[in-house]
């Protein structure tokens, strides 16, 4: 097992120095300069724009420019945004609220998910099987921005069931509306893969040895079909974290929440490079570590994963 | 009756059968018998084909793309009222349904229908040579990655993993940030930005079934009889990988429609005088509590398209999956 870590880890390095390099690149190696990007329409006033050139070390060599900012991430100095501020200050400030609302929806669309799926699975062919595989390719089928705003209308402002924008201190209950509109289209992913699997296993011959030791149907259910059928929906979940957490930037937009994907849209439109490439690093490095606790979870779950290869 | 006089009386029966065998009329051998030999041979998409014309799944999604398809080449057959921002009359700004305009009219009075009509083509534009971009370079680049192996399966697989963990939105708003791009936004210019981080997902499945496929008999025998391994790899290996490709890009095309009009509802997709969807849906929030209708339609548009796309690609995975289609 230790190996297996161990070879899983080292993959993941290439990829993480790939992607940021890739996302540095992009932003401030493609023709067009950012910096004078920011005058906008303003003539370019050279001294403050060597000035930023050198605080961000755009006038060095693109690989030392790199560099530098590697060392910067991993030392969490991050530089100012345009307001002053750190930006590691800022990422502190947004990651937990993102966090908060990504783990919501985990929790949503693993229990429904999970449940939904099960019961669709054991009564395949049924009229509540078929209402659920078709509910649920509609669900994937509508874009989040356009549910977001659906259910934002006719929940929020209509019933007043929920509150149709979230507090500055986006706490739990603010957050509900908007981590259901996030994981609806994971939820029917969930809900499809655990159908699949149920009914993969409930033919396997260690269910019907079970059923035929005389176990009950709920310990059968319980112990030898939903446990084995949780595998690959496990995986999913894990691989969706860091997902969720990069796919926020619709559903917070729509509901306002102060987090992430609402920060890096407002640094995206006002062209703040150097705060895009921060939070883009931090999610890139949230997704890889996720499939890496993905890859060890599928291990140990399924020992077989290991011994290939 | 013993066993020699089963066999036809031919002497070089054996003598002595010690097993039991049945009469011929015990065996009824059906299923032999009603494979009609002079017909052709079965493929897997002669199967398909014969699977999926009855499932209703397959020809809603069928006819609900013919038709948006439709919509988009011709959109002058639907709709003869001018939907630009132009011909539209500020009077009518938020009015209800009209005659000559079913579905009311935007906060700017434009006719909602129309525009829902028009907007249709950037829509199924995107998501089309999105996908044929995706399919052609993510198709290389896995066939290559998975059919040569070694260093260069090494490489392109790595390179594979490098853009897919930048998702689609995500790498797609960095992108379009750019100045250089931001200066031409364009269909075009948000069609290679999709590609570029698109492609990582077909050139996976495409790696996928051409290893599957790449040591199969079929193979090993053309190789054997002297077909160079790259003629190999068109004439034998990437026919018979290409059932999951033509799955994942069916779905993705419902992705990529829906990445434009995300983008293009963020502001950074297509400029707003560009017709499309997302645009619509982006200026309709302003005025979502007191006029949400001019925000419903294009966004039930956009949903059934997509949904239409992933019905369809769902239909084709079961037809072309015998294994899922038994259970």
């Amino acid at each position: 097992m230790a190996t297996y870590i161990l070879k899983r880890f080292l993959q993941l390095i290439p990829v993480f120095l790939g992607a940021t390099l890739l996302v540095y690149f992009l932003v401030f190696s493609l023709p067009g300069d950012p910096i004078a990007a920011l005058f906008g329409d303003k003539p370019v006033n050279e001294a403050v724009a060597a000035k930023l050139r050198a605080q961000y070390n755009l006038d060095q060599p693109f690989i030392v420019q790199y560099l530098l900012y590697l060392k910067s991430i991993f030392t969490f100095d991050l530089g100012q945004d345009f307001s002053g501020r750190p930006i590691a200050a800022v990422l502190g400030e947004v990651f937990p609220v993102t966090a908060r609302l990504a783990v919501m929806a985990l929790i949503f669309e693993a229990v429904f998910g999970i449940a939904f799926g099960l019961v669709a699975g054991l009564r395949k062919g049924k009229l509540f099987d078929g209402t659920v595989l078709i509910a649920s390719l509609i669900v994937i089928g509508i874009p989040i921005f356009v549910l977001g705003f659906i259910l934002q209308f006719f929940i929020g402002v209509q019933l007043g069931w929920a509150k149709p924008t979230v507090s500055a201190a986006a706490t739990v209950q603010d957050l509900i509306l908007p981590a259901i509109v996030l994981g609806l289209a994971s939820f029917a992913y969930v809900l499809r893969l655990t159908r699949t699997s149920v009914i993969e296993n409930m033919n396997a011959d260690y269910v019907r040895t079970a059923t035929a030791k005389g176990l009950s149907r709920f310990r059968v259910i319980n112990v030898h079909i939903l446990r084995n059928s949780l595998i690959p929906v496990v995986t999913f979940l894990g691989a969706d974290l860091g997902t969720l957490m990069g796919g926020a930037i619709v559903t917070e937009g729509i509901f306002n929440v102060p987090g992430v994907g609402n920060r890096l849209y407002r640094a995206v439109l006002s062209g703040e490079g150097p705060t895009v490439v921060s939070i883009v690093t931090v999610l890139v490095l949230i997704y890889c570590l996720s499939n890496l606790l993905v890859d060890l979870l599928y291990a140990w779950l399924d020992p077989r994963i290991r011994y290939d290869s | 009756m013993t066993p020699e006089n089963n066999l036809t009386g031919q002497d070089t029966a054996p003598r002595h059968i010690e097993h039991f065998v049945a009469d011929l009329e015990e065996t009824p051998l059906q299923a032999t018998d009603k494979v009609k030999e002079d017909s052709a041979p079965s493929s897997l998409w002669g199967e398909a084909w014969k699977n999926l014309r009855k499932q209703p799944l397959f020809i809603i999604s069928a006819i609900m793309i013919l038709a948006v398809v439709v919509v988009s080449l011709f959109p002058g057959l639907f709709s003869q009222i001018d939907p630009t921002s132009e011909a539209c009359q500020l009077s009518n700004s938020d009015g209800g349904p009209a005659s000559g305009h079913p579905l009311g009219f935007t906060q700017q009075g434009c006719d909602v229908y129309a525009r829902v009509i028009f907007g249709t083509r950037s829509s199924v534009t995107v998501g089309l040579f999105t996908t044929i971009g995706v399919v052609l370079f993510g198709g290389i680049i896995g066939a290559l990655a998975g059919y040569y192996g070694g260093w260069a399966d090494a490489v392109l697989a790595r390179l594979t993993d490098i853009f897919f963990a930048l998702p689609l939105i995500l790498g797609a708003i960095v992108m379009m940030q750019l100045p250089v791009f931001r200066a031409n936004r364009t269909v075009w210019t948000l069609v290679l930005i999709l590609i570029v981080f698109g492609w990582p997902q077909i050139a996976r499945i495409t790696r996928g079934a051409v290893i599957e496929v790449r040591n199969a008999d079929f193979v090993v025998a053309a190789r054997s009889l002297g077909v160079s391994k790259f003629r190999s790899l068109l004439r034998h290996v990437l026919p018979n990988s290409l059932a999951p490709i033509i799955v994942v890009a069916t779905i993705s095309l419902g992705t990529f429609i829906v990445a434009e009009s995300t983008l293009s509802f963020l502001g950074i997709g297509l400029p707003p005088s560009v017709m499309s969807w997302g645009n619509d849906i982006q200026a309709a929030q302003a005025s979502l509590r007191s006029n949400p209708m001019p925000l419903l339609y294009p966004a039930i548009a956009l949903s059934i398209t997509v949904l239409s796309f992933i019905m369809l690609g769902d239909a084709l995975r079961d037809a072309l999956d015998p294994k899922a289609r038994k259970r």
